[in-house]
């Protein structure tokens, strides 16, 4: 029996300030989750440091809130170890650009069969908003004592390069639009980065709501021209089906990663099912690891006595 | 000993040589130092061998097979009386200053020596000198040794097998000890069984060496080394080898690992011997290189949530960074395992050198207050129990268990009758299944009387939970209620009196020697082998001793040490390290303070020949409460 988004409701009062884009992100999985026809006991939830870490509280599913920046750490563990688990990683912008983007480059080499969402608002929420590493340079939002002096990471194109095989971005308050991507993602063959952007009502004065929607610049009827637009409205297609496509794939992805300001495209990027898994890989080296991952591997026999043979480990070792 | 530059071959020679006592029933010590550098930098491995067991080594060199000029002026003064050298014939003229490899401060070291012996400049002096001592010189002329077996193998650029000088070295080495050449045969074969014609290349120039030394030095050589029937199996192995296997047995099946010396031998070997059999069907371990310590940590972490044993393997500056991570485990009640070998510390320190100066550290690792379980193992066969032993502990008390080694039991080598393992027992602890969890509401952190709450794999029907590095309530949420705080704290914290009191007593400490002794040495870790040697030599001479090796760190057994250590005239603390870490920490534990100390951090091992001497020192009134050993190159 299917379940409703509500059944991965959890009664954890969410502590998000109102307008908050977390609501529309914990909403998206709750739904995407409900979508995918999933249990709940079928899915681990890993989470960061940060206002997104606590939404891992707010969704009914196996949580894991770690440290700051580690969350995909914790989840390639996770999924090491019982790779029939569901694990969507998910976390802020500085946690997964800044912090944890060792993590974020050196994860995509592995093409783990997961899912890895950053909330992206451009501050450091938490810590009362500090530029976070998407900030523009020289934007300067209402707590910065000056204008932001660094460069800001393009997400999607580090995903694309770093290989990740399966690119998207979605905005919090288009809920419909993110769990279509969640949904994606959690059954794309290989490790998915969704982007979701978010307004943060309490620091981020500059990309908000309004400015999303575009209620600055409205057209001659007076009505808002949002600065969001659907990829795939405009025929953009990210499948890589052979491998002779991929370079073009990658770079017209990045093309795409590079627009930003009056014109931000949503929508998948890049996607490739071509490059082997990282469960796949293993499994080359060690045929029974799905049927027996290193989670349901017995250890020892009804006694409780280990049951391994070390005979081939000592045959090198032994002086006769 | 064997020595040379690295990369030509010492490793190789000195396993082989080892390889080949072995299967002439002879115990070996083997001890191995390196350079922190891929090609060019001295190294060298001394092999002790004798009929009988062996816990360590010694300062003595018997037969120094020195494949170049600086072995002979770094270890000449280690050969004794009526012992050799082997040096190749063409390296004698070498001018000794005139080594590119040697540093400043070594080289001052060296011209001292030269003034006040009346020592020349050249490396023929220096041998000359040695002569004086009865130390006998072999020349070899490997140049010539090499033309004849190019000839005989019809390969004419000799370029193609200078590699072989170190095969040609055993040959000679073993024709001096007059041992079994066909054991030293077998021994080459084994060695090269993967490489085709290498291997039987490998016994020609073995046997021409040998037959060269044979001929050319006849009986000038004394010392002998002879084969005895032995009946029962061994093994002759590594620390990092043991603690692979021992990890295997304790149902490790995810090992995470950043590359760093002297623990990424284990994750390598571990790798190579992937998939295992059992009684059962086959079982495989996961072996993830990481992108550094930090996801290490938390990758193993992860996988322990999920119901692997799980393990990661690293020395001090890949701990340094697992801190924050150790942390969240000890909060977060995680089975998992780190096994951390030492090294000379701090910052990048001795990098390829020993150390014990981390126990504090791992004591304290991590910020706030959470439990842990430290264990050190003293030697080689501990590696190997201990390592499975460890994986226990983690689960069963729910928590994270740094397995504490250092580099000297990484990389030394030894010989054991075959560990038996068949007795091993797995014990996972309090864990629900789905069937247990059937109609029940589950709480990960539900409070119960001994701390320790009953477990669900991630993935489980029936037991979602959550996990967070914020304070939790007994579900798993964040909680920041000021009496649930005082509640898991105590919660936690208290499981450290449970594993004081359950771990066995073998595991807390062990006891060797006298205990009615008014003479008590207190160490932990490799120093091991040579206090049991050293206190087995003082009986001899009419001195008694007891020994006290700390095993369980965290939580230290005050109860047991203060048994062992109340009353006692001298106590006597060693260790690899400056401080005096652990004689510090049982002070703290149980108020009895070591009134000697025997501490060495030049990140050399500790030799029998020199704890022998500074505990007799002690013994008879001639020591300073601080004796500090230097022994080593």
């Amino acid at each position: 029996m299917g379940l409703k988004p509500s059944d991965f409701r959890t009664d954890v009062f969410a502590d998000w300030c109102p307008g908050c884009g977390d609501f529309g992100i914990m909403n998206g999985l709750q739904m995407a989750f409900a979508e995918l026809g999933l249990q709940p006991y079928q899915i681990a939830v890993v989470s960061g440091i940060g206002c997104s870490g606590k939404e891992a509280h707010n969704v009914k599913a196996y949580g894991v809130h770690t440290l700051h920046g580690r969350t995909l750490p914790f989840a390639t563990g996770i999924k090491v170890a019982n790779p029939h688990l569901e694990v969507v990683a998910i976390g802020g912008d500085g946690d997964g650009l800044g912090i944890g983007a060792g993590h974020f480059v050196n994860t995509g080499r592995r093409n783990l069969d997961m899912t890895y969402i950053i909330h992206n608002n451009g501050v450091y929420g938490l810590t009362k908003g500090q530029a976070s590493p998407t900030l523009q340079r020289e934007m300067q939002t209402k707590s910065l004592p000056k204008p932001n002096i660094n460069e800001a990471v393009n997400a999607i194109g580090l995903a694309v390069i770093s290989g990740y095989t399966f690119a998207a971005r979605s905005y919090a308050y288009d809920v419909r639009h993110l769990r279509d991507m969640i949904v994606q993602g959690v059954k794309h063959k290989g490790l998915a980065f969704i982007e979701c952007l978010q307004p943060c009502p309490s620091y981020n004065n500059i990309t908000t709501k309004a400015w999303y929607a575009g209620e600055d610049r409205k057209d001659a009827n007076g009505k808002p021209q949002s600065r969001l637009y659907k990829l795939q409205e405009t025929g953009f297609d990210p499948v890589v089906s052979d491998w002779s496509e991929d370079f073009q794939k990658k770079m017209a992805a990045l093309d795409k990663a590079r627009e930003w300001g009056d014109r931000i495209p949503i929508g998948v990027f890049y996607k490739n099912e071509l490059e082997p898994t990282f469960q796949e890989r293993l499994a080359k080296r060690i045929p029974f690891y799905m049927d027996r991952p290193p989670a349901k591997q017995n250890l020892c026999d009804t006694k409780g006595l280990s049951t391994v043979d070390l005979s081939e480990f000592m045959k090198n070792l032994k002086t006769s | 000993m064997a020595g040379g530059a690295q990369g030509s071959g010492v490793d190789t020679a000195a396993n082989i040589f080892g390889k080949a006592c072995g299967y002439g029933g002879l115990y070996v010590f083997g001890r191995r130092e390196y350079h922190s550098n891929i090609k060019g930098l001295h190294s060298y491995f001394h092999l002790r061998i004798s009929p009988d067991e062996i816990l360590a080594n010694i300062n003595d060199v018997n037969l120094l097979a020195a494949f170049d000029a600086e072995t002979v002026v770094r270890h000449i003064n280690e050969v004794v009386p009526g012992g050799g050298v082997i040096i190749g014939s063409q390296q004698v003229n070498t001018k000794v200053l005139d080594i590119r490899t040697l540093p400043p401060e070594f080289k001052a070291q060296l011209v001292k020596f030269m003034e006040e012996n009346g020592v020349g400049e050249t490396l023929n002096d220096w041998l000359n000198h040695a002569k004086k001592r009865n130390v006998t010189v072999f020349p070899v002329p490997y140049m010539e040794l090499l033309n004849q077996i190019g000839e005989k193998l019809g390969i004419e650029k000799i370029s193609k097998i200078t590699r072989m000088i170190n095969v040609l070295t055993i040959g000679v080495s073993f024709a001096l000890f007059k041992y079994d050449r066909s054991l030293a045969e077998k021994a080459v074969r084994e060695t090269f069984a993967a490489k085709g014609k290498i291997a039987e290349m490998n016994v020609l120039a073995l046997n021409h060496a040998y037959d060269y030394a044979e001929e050319h030095f006849k009986d000038s050589f004394k010392h002998r080394i002879e084969k005895t029937a032995v009946e029962e199996e061994r093994l002759f192995l590594t620390g990092n080898q043991a603690v692979a296997m021992g990890k295997v047995l304790g149902g490790c099946r995810v090992q995470t690992y950043y590359p760093i010396t002297p623990a990424a031998d284990e994750s390598e070997y571990l790798e190579a011997h992937q998939i295992m059999k059992t009684a059962a069907e086959d079982e495989a371990i996961v072996v993830v290189q990481t992108e550094d310590e930090i996801a290490a940590i938390n990758s193993a972490s992860g996988a322990a949530l999920a119901g692997a044993r799980a393990a990661t393997s690293t020395s001090g500056p890949g701990f340094s960074l697992m801190t924050e991570g150790l942390s969240w485990a000890g909060k977060s009640e995680v089975p998992v395992v780190i096994t951390y070998y030492q090294r000379g510390a701090p910052a990048t320190g001795l990098p390829t050198r020993n150390g014990q100066a981390d126990l504090r550290f791992v004591m304290h690792a991590g910020h706030g207050e959470f439990p842990r379980i430290i264990l050190a193992s003293g030697d080689i066969q501990e590696c190997f129990y201990d390592a499975a032993k460890v994986f226990n502990l983690a689960e069963k008390y729910q928590m994270p268990v740094i397995h504490l080694l250092d580099k000297a039991m990484a990389n030394c080598s030894q010989t054991y009758p075959v560990f038996d393992y068949g007795n091993f027992k797995i014990d996972r602890g309090a864990v629900l299944t789905e069937k247990d969890l059937e109609g029940k509401e589950y709480k990960r952190f539900r409070l119960t009387e001994t701390g320790v709450s009953p477990r669900v794999m991630l993935g489980t029907k029936g037991g979602v939970h959550w996990y967070t590095g914020d304070e939790h309530n007994e579900t798993g949420h964040i909680s920041e209620e000021p009496l649930n705080r005082r509640l898991m704290m105590e919660k936690r914290m208290k499981k450290l009196d449970l594993v004081e009191k359950e771990v066995p007593a073998e595991d807390k400490l062990k006891f060797f020697g006298d205990p009615n002794s008014e003479n008590v040495v207190v160490s932990w870790g490799s120093p091991k082998g040579a206090i049991i040697e050293s206190i087995d030599l003082l009986k001899q001479e009419g001195f008694s001793l007891g020994f006290v090796q700390m095993r369980l760190l965290n939580p230290l057994p005050a109860e047991e040490a203060t048994k062992v250590l109340a009353g006692k005239k001298r106590i006597i603390d060693i260790e690899d390290n400056y401080l005096g870490q652990l004689g510090g920490v049982i002070k703290e534990k149980t108020g009895i303070a070591p009134n000697f100390h025997i501490l060495k951090y030049t990140g050399r091992p500790m030799t029998t020949t020199e704890v022998h001497a500074a505990l007799k020192k002690i013994l008879t009134g001639k020591a300073a409460e601080r004796e500090v050993l230097m022994f080593g190159s």
